[in-house]
């Protein structure tokens, strides 16, 4: 959303707007008080419907600066309930055998929005930290030498917090099939993909051991 | 961050803040200041509904005048105000209103003067728009001694004054800040690449028009 007084000439749009349906609500007024109050309550709906449509354009994807040695690929993974699927461990095996590759698994804290209001994130973060360490016990049991964080809440946050430490240079997002994913369901692929300039791989893990 | 990376650096100093939440810190601080100002606002027209229609027996010295709005200078008799209402000054402030929306085009007629480099456009502009509101200024002070009722007149002239007081308290703010662009503009600051210290009290400006058509529609005309 953009705000109406991001420049001066949008505010000064604004102004005019403003000057436009205030003229509007007197005027209707000033013929009857009911009409005037009904004119302010759909100019203020037709105001908010206007605003929560409109979208702002984005910024640019942030760039993710490559680190290490120049032959040293570097892949983020990030998944939670997904992390033990054949289809991600399936993913990262191909990735390991193709290049000198790292990895950094990362297991976002996932919470109901009232425990995470309420800083109660200690149970999230236990399972979390248990998905994880069994994931990368499996990794390390085929030769794939893992590094595994637990990240935010918030999965686009971890992913976020994560590249700036690890500087990735593909990011490899594990989620449930579309209609039982959430994470699909808020876009975080998407976003992923356009916060950040390196590549996003989406994988889709239909059923867990 | 390895030593590779840091040695393809020249870089000192501390690294750049993380704007993990995605939104311009220009933005961020104007959204905030509009949130603050809207409560503040907010809270003087609460006051000002609340004593017109949720409690229109609020006044101490003449309860039943309250019917009315404004409410009567006296008692009313027999449901009639025959004292006649207290008047707020309706024209005058209107033509107010004529002055300080056209500072707003004087304000974004200067903007853009100085945007394509015409340096006497934009002071005529930005002195054309610090009278404005100058002119409206004092003309709110000369209503003020001349309105027929004063604070102590009842609540309808606490939240009057309260309302309109607060309003040109950031005509005040608004004026510091214009008169410090035709300041630095005099002295050769500003150019069509250079020109931010000119937005931002545009962008005052025109808040403080855009309340003051709130205030004016809501208090004197409906």
């Amino acid at each position: 959303m953009e705000s109406p007084f991001r420049s001066e000439e949008a505010a000064f749009k604004f102004l005019l707007i403003t000057l436009g349906a205030f003229a509007l609500i007197v005027f209707a007024a000033w013929i009857s008080t009911a009409l005037g109050f009904v004119t302010w309550i759909v100019l203020s709906a037709a105001a908010v419907w206007a605003y929560l449509r409109q979208r702002a354009p984005g910024p640019e994807p942030a760039h993710v600066e490559h680190v290490g040695a120049e032959d040293e690929r570097r892949v983020l993974v990030v998944a939670n309930e997904t992390v033990r699927g054949e289809e991600l461990m399936s993913a990262i095996s191909t990735r390991a055998l193709s290049e000198k590759t790292r990895f950094l698994v990362v297991c976002p804290a996932l919470n109901t929005r009232v425990k995470t209001w309420t800083s109660d994130e200690d149970p999230a973060r236990a399972v979390a930290q248990e998905r994880l360490d069994e994931t990368l016990a499996r990794l390390a049991s085929v030769g794939i030498d893992a590094a595994g964080q637990i990240g935010d809440g918030d999965p686009l946050v971890a992913i976020d917090d994560a590249v700036r430490t690890f500087h990735p240079d593909e990011i490899v997002i594990s989620t449930h099939p579309p209609g039982r994913s959430n994470w699909l369901e808020r876009g975080i692929v998407e976003s992923a993909t356009a916060r950040f300039d390196v590549p996003v791989s989406h994988v889709v893990v239909e059923s867990q051991d | 961050m390895s030593a590779h990376a840091e040695a393809g650096h020249e870089h000192h100093g501390p690294p750049a803040a993380n704007q993990s939440s995605r939104v311009d810190a220009r933005v961020l601080g104007m959204l905030l200041f509009i949130g603050s100002e809207i409560m503040l606002f907010g809270s003087f027209f609460t006051a000002y509904f609340f004593i017109r229609v949720a409690n229109p027996h609020s006044s101490t010295i003449t309860p039943d005048a309250w019917q009315f709005w404004p409410p009567c200078k006296a008692p009313p008799v027999g449901g009639e105000c025959t004292a006649g209402q207290y008047e707020f000054p309706v024209y005058v402030a209107g033509i107010n209103t004529a002055i300080l929306v056209t500072s707003s085009f004087t304000v974004h007629w200067a903007l853009q003067s100085i945007k394509r480099g015409q340096r006497k456009a934009f002071l005529a502009g930005m002195v054309l728009t610090f009278v404005m509101g100058l002119a409206f200024l004092t003309t709110q002070v000369i209503e003020y001694l001349n309105v027929g009722f004063n604070t102590g007149a009842g609540a309808f002239a606490s939240v009057f004054f309260g309302l309109t007081g607060l309003h040109g308290a950031h005509v005040a703010v608004g004026l510091s800040l214009l008169l410090m662009v035709i300041i630095r503009g005099f002295r050769g600051h500003y150019s069509a690449e250079h020109h931010h210290g000119v937005e931002l009290p545009g962008i005052y400006w025109h808040f403080v028009d855009v309340m003051w058509i709130v205030v004016y529609s809501t208090v004197y005309l409906l």
